[in-house]
């Protein structure tokens, strides 16, 4: 047969590479770093934890798979969420719990309501929220990483410095800001976030907690290594800079004015930065928050999810009962995002407001 | 006679007031974490079902039409009243382990709902096998969702004591390490939904033969 001379086809005519498979991938490329140093800090269990999750999450979309009509084993999704899953794990858990969680990402937060692009919650938030809840326990048992275990007195073994917080508010100990709180009880810093906080005045605590000197869950400590994925996600369009931004950014404000108030400081007196790179904030609003399928289309949409994550994060930090802010704030939004999107529709090509005015007179 | 075995089995499968015409659900949800709870809550239910429909039926052409909501509730919270006594006085630890959701049977959709469309235009006897089918089936999707809830949630399934048997059984890996969001209303919500779904798949595989 003979192709004719010209195509002609209707527009667009310039196509991006981009699909589901490179997405999700480059996605998990950008985790590479935050997991590498998870591993490189709480040693090769951690590695099994993960390799766990990876493994299960992509043994139950298979058997899903064959199941159903078509398999989706390799578009790299339940990699991805499997990756989440056991970032979100403390180092130390026993191994069913990531099982379970990641059976329960892919099976109940995402096949039962129709597969990938119809689930309402993050998979991943979801399998960890599931067990957070069914183990607390083990969950919230964390191991020191190495950098610190040398400085860290016995006794404190694996707090978070969130939640070491947190219990030295609840034992009482009243006008002090976070860093005063850790550094009064004896939480350690690395001699070189010693150094370095000399040296700018910055906390030392901080600065450990922003490189990832901390304990935590694998993937959640070092907020440097997932700036440098998320950057990466940034600069390939992958994400954008809306949701991220605003989440990060509402955190921080709202813990600057409001964060003292439990410790009876008043308004204005609590952390900015250390918000920002404590607990899981990091990941969650790089890789979490950013799912496209659980968070608005529109930028404006966008905006209102990523402070709304904020303000819910920033309550439940501190104000509410569970060590468990970013990843419930998260999916609370995931409820509310259906609705964000029926109401924040993007102006039309064309449309303005004095074309409207005037279709609106036309009427009448 | 054919007919009559129809409205006792009815209750059982096709017409589940549970996973099918999805009635009572607040019991349901609310009881299901114990077996020992859900077979009381079922017996509770069975009770108040089999004699509000007799009572009913019987009276079907003394009440007037105009109230006769107002007195099927006399009825049935007389029936419940004289249940959650009997319970109190002979079962305590199930009285309280049910609590307020005992004295809720009276706002229970299926008893309400069976007195409405089935005992109110039916003889005492098609009544009577028509409450004993629906509560049997009220009685299966309790006890079937509050032993997966109690198996998952807590590793163990209670049941009475009887003799040397001390009434709990405990489950060797679930015991230790149990999942507690099943125990939890979250649990409840989650194995309602997968039973349900599971039902009305069976039911439209069964339309497609």
């Amino acid at each position: 047969m003979n192709k004719p001379a010209l195509t002609v086809s209707s527009s667009p005519h310039l196509h991006a590479k981009a699909d589901t498979a490179s997405i999700m991938w480059s996605v998990s490329l950008a985790l590479a770093p935050a997991s590498l140093w998870g591993v490189y800090v709480f040693g090769l269990r951690s590695l099994l934890v993960l390799g766990v999750s990876i493994l299960s999450a992509m043994l139950v979309e298979y058997l899903l798979g064959r199941m159903g009509k078509e398999s989706t084993l390799w578009d790299g999704s339940a990699f991805l969420t499997g990756l989440l899953v056991g970032m979100n794990m403390s180092p130390s858990v026993p191994l069913f719990i990531p099982f379970l969680a990641s059976a329960f990402a892919i099976f109940v937060a995402k096949w039962t309501f129709g597969g990938l692009g119809a689930n309402w919650a993050n998979p991943a938030l979801a399998g960890r929220v599931f067990v957070f809840f069914s183990f607390t326990t083990p969950m919230s048992t964390y191991v020191n990483p190495r950098t610190l275990a040398a400085v860290m007195p016995d006794g404190l073994s694996g707090a978070t410095p969130l939640g070491f917080a947190k219990t030295a508010l609840a034992g009482g100990t009243l006008g002090m800001d976070s860093n005063g709180l850790l550094s009064s009880a004896g939480y350690p810093a690395t001699g070189f976030a010693q150094s370095i906080s000399q040296a700018t005045g910055f906390s030392a605590y901080s600065i450990d907690s922003f490189l990832g000197n901390v304990a935590g869950c694998i993937g959640e400590v070092s907020a440097l290594a997932l700036l440098i994925g998320g950057l990466y996600l940034l600069v390939r369009k992958i994400i954008t800079w809306h949701i991220p931004a605003t989440y990060l950014l509402s955190v921080a404000l709202l813990s600057w004015i409001f964060g003292g108030i439990p410790s009876g400081l008043g308004v204005f007196s609590g952390s900015f930065f250390p918000s920002m790179f404590s607990g899981g904030l990091m990941l969650g609003a790089l890789f979490m928050a950013t799912d496209y399928v659980t968070s608005p289309i529109s930028h404006k949409g966008q905006i209102i999810y990523g402070i709304g994550c904020g303000f819910f994060t920033f309550l439940f930090r501190y104000f509410g009962s569970m060590p468990e802010a970013v990843s419930v704030s998260t999916l609370l939004m995931n409820v509310v995002t259906p609705t964000i999107d029926r109401y924040i529709v993007p102006r039309k090509f064309g449309d303005t407001k004095e074309l409207r005015k005037k279709q609106k007179e036309a009427k009448v | 006679m054919k007919a009559n075995i129809k409205e006792l089995t009815k209750g059982i499968f096709k017409e589940n007031p549970v996973f099918v015409i999805v009635l009572g659900l607040c019991p349901v949800l609310g009881v299901s974490t114990q077996v020992s709870n859900a077979i009381g809550m079922s017996a509770g239910v069975m009770f108040v079902l089999l004699f509000s429909n007799i009572i009913i039926s019987a009276l079907r052409k003394v009440i007037p039409g105009s109230i006769h909501i107002p007195a099927y509730i006399v009825v049935i919270a007389s029936l419940v009243t004289i249940t959650e006594m009997v319970m109190h006085a002979f079962v305590p630890s199930v009285y309280s382990a049910l609590g307020v959701y005992l004295p809720l049977i009276v706002v229970n959709c299926i008893i309400l709902g069976r007195a409405e469309a089935f005992a109110s235009k039916n003889s005492v006897f098609d009544s009577i096998l028509d409450a004993i089918g629906m509560s049997i089936g009220f009685a299966l999707g309790l006890t079937l969702i509050a032993l997966i809830r109690e198996l998952f949630g807590s590793g163990t399934i209670t049941l009475f004591p009887m003799g040397n048997f001390g009434g709990g059984i405990n489950i060797p890996w679930f015991y230790d390490n149990p999942i507690r969001v099943m125990a939890l209303a979250p649990g409840a919500l989650l194995i309602m939904g997968y039973l349900k779904a599971f039902f009305d798949w069976n039911t439209s595989r069964k339309k497609d033969k």
